[in-house]
């Protein structure tokens, strides 16, 4: 990555699909995990993410250079709690329901590990407009994944994908999916399936070289 | 809440099994599958943590209610709360080097990683959001993190006997990780009920 010229396109690119920082990288577990009972909430805790991930890799591109190297961390996470105040301030205002449904875990949004790591991995590093299209790109990437793994356990814990019924009423719900159990199995399958297939693109990108 | 003996084991039931950290409420899973490889690093770091969140749950409940409240700057709980572990972290870091060299050697490598530990941070917003009182926020903190404990050494076990059984290649590492996390969770569910107050 280091020796070919970085591209807004090809760093907003990187983020959704070759370092998805789910299916990729498997940062960030536990909102992954607290948030997809639904995919509404999936989309949700993925914008609220994505706000921060953008608003802190800008200002932290920003600072790269004012920052000295041994207080960074304390410093990136200083940035990083602002931006998930005002995420909460703004959802406690505007969507309480999403707010309350999502509770603990907006807060916890600042020691979510894709944040800091991208602030210290990328945007420490790069100019702003990268880092922006690193924010975004990762953002997006996340909320893909958490909009996936969403509707697949809503799918099947009450046979909705947004809140719209799919089945008719005689769907049994399989209700483990939407309980605690549910999110570690359907996630641990989901990352199983990505990576097989991974595997088989990559196996055929070999066999044509 | 009163300090009863019934209360108090309820409590510890209730935070150590019901309420697991990792199976119940999904904090702190990112240590949890990032040092379960090992038995004896999952308990140094288990030990870690319940050492720190037990501090933790002590200053951030001061902090709270004698600067936060009087201060009206609640809204600031998010991040005053990060800047208290990251702090307390650091400072513990260089209290254990200078005078428990022995303990630092053990823990010393876990404890910047507690930081970005999101049970740290969890249990002491739940201490606040629940309206403990200072004994049992401290007595929440350590109690959550015997769970934490608890269920990175059961799954370091695991792990350690799934690095010679014959796993498909696409599920190797975190997948089949997180479907074993899926299970013990699933085992977990049996102790719904357990130690409701």
């Amino acid at each position: 990555m280091h020796e070919k010229k970085l591209t807004m396109r090809g760093v907003f690119v990187n983020g959704i699909i070759n370092e998805n920082p789910i299916f990729r990288l498997v940062l960030g577990i536990c909102p992954t995990l607290a948030a997809t009972t639904s995919a509404t909430n999936g989309l949700g805790m993925g914008l609220a993410a994505s706000f921060v991930l953008l608003g802190s890799n800008i200002v932290i591109s920003l600072l790269r250079n004012l920052i000295p190297d041994k207080v960074r961390i304390p410093a990136f996470i200083v940035v990083i709690s602002t931006f998930v105040t005002i995420v909460q301030l703004l959802m406690q205002a505007f969507v309480p329901a999403l707010y309350d449904a999502l509770g603990l875990f907006i807060p916890l949004i600042v020691v979510n590990c894709i944040i800091l790591a991208r602030a210290e991995a990328f945007a420490s590093r790069n100019s702003l407009l990268l880092s922006a299209a690193d924010g975004l790109g990762m953002g997006m990437g996340f909320t893909i994944a958490l909009i996936i793994i969403g509707s697949i356990r809503e799918l099947l814990g009450s046979g909705t994908i947004f809140g719209t019924a799919l089945f008719g009423a005689s769907f049994e719900p399989m209700l483990l999916a939407v309980m605690a159990p549910g999110g570690f199995l359907i996630l641990g399958l989901v990352l199983g399936i990505v990576n097989a297939i991974t595997d088989r693109i990559n196996a055929r990108k070999g066999a044509k070289v | 809440m009163e300090l009863t003996l019934t209360n108090f084991l309820l409590f510890m039931v209730n935070c150590i099994l019901t309420n697991n950290f990792i199976f119940s409420r999904y904090l702190g899973c990112c240590p949890f599958l990032g040092v379960s490889s090992k038995v004896e690093t999952a308990a140094g770091m288990g030990f870690a943590v319940t050492f720190v969140m037990a501090l933790a749950s002590l200053f951030t409940y001061l902090v709270y209610h004698y600067v936060l409240v009087p201060l009206q700057l609640t809204y600031l709980i998010t991040i005053s709360f990060i800047l208290v572990i990251a702090s307390l972290v650091q400072f513990v870091e260089m209290f254990m080097k200078k005078s428990m060299p022995s303990l630092y050697n053990a823990l010393g490598i876990y404890l910047p990683l507690i930081t970005t530990n999101c049970a740290v941070l969890g249990a002491t917003i739940l201490n606040i959001d629940n309206n403990y009182n200072l004994l049992w926020s401290v007595l929440n903190g350590v109690f959550g993190a015997l769970g934490f404990l608890l269920a990175i050494v059961l799954m370091a076990g695991v792990r350690e006997r799934l690095e010679s059984s014959n796993i498909p290649k696409a599920f190797k590492g975190f997948p089949i990780s997180l479907v074993v996390a899926g299970l013990m969770s699933v085992a977990f569910l049996g102790f719904a009920g357990l130690g409701k107050m």
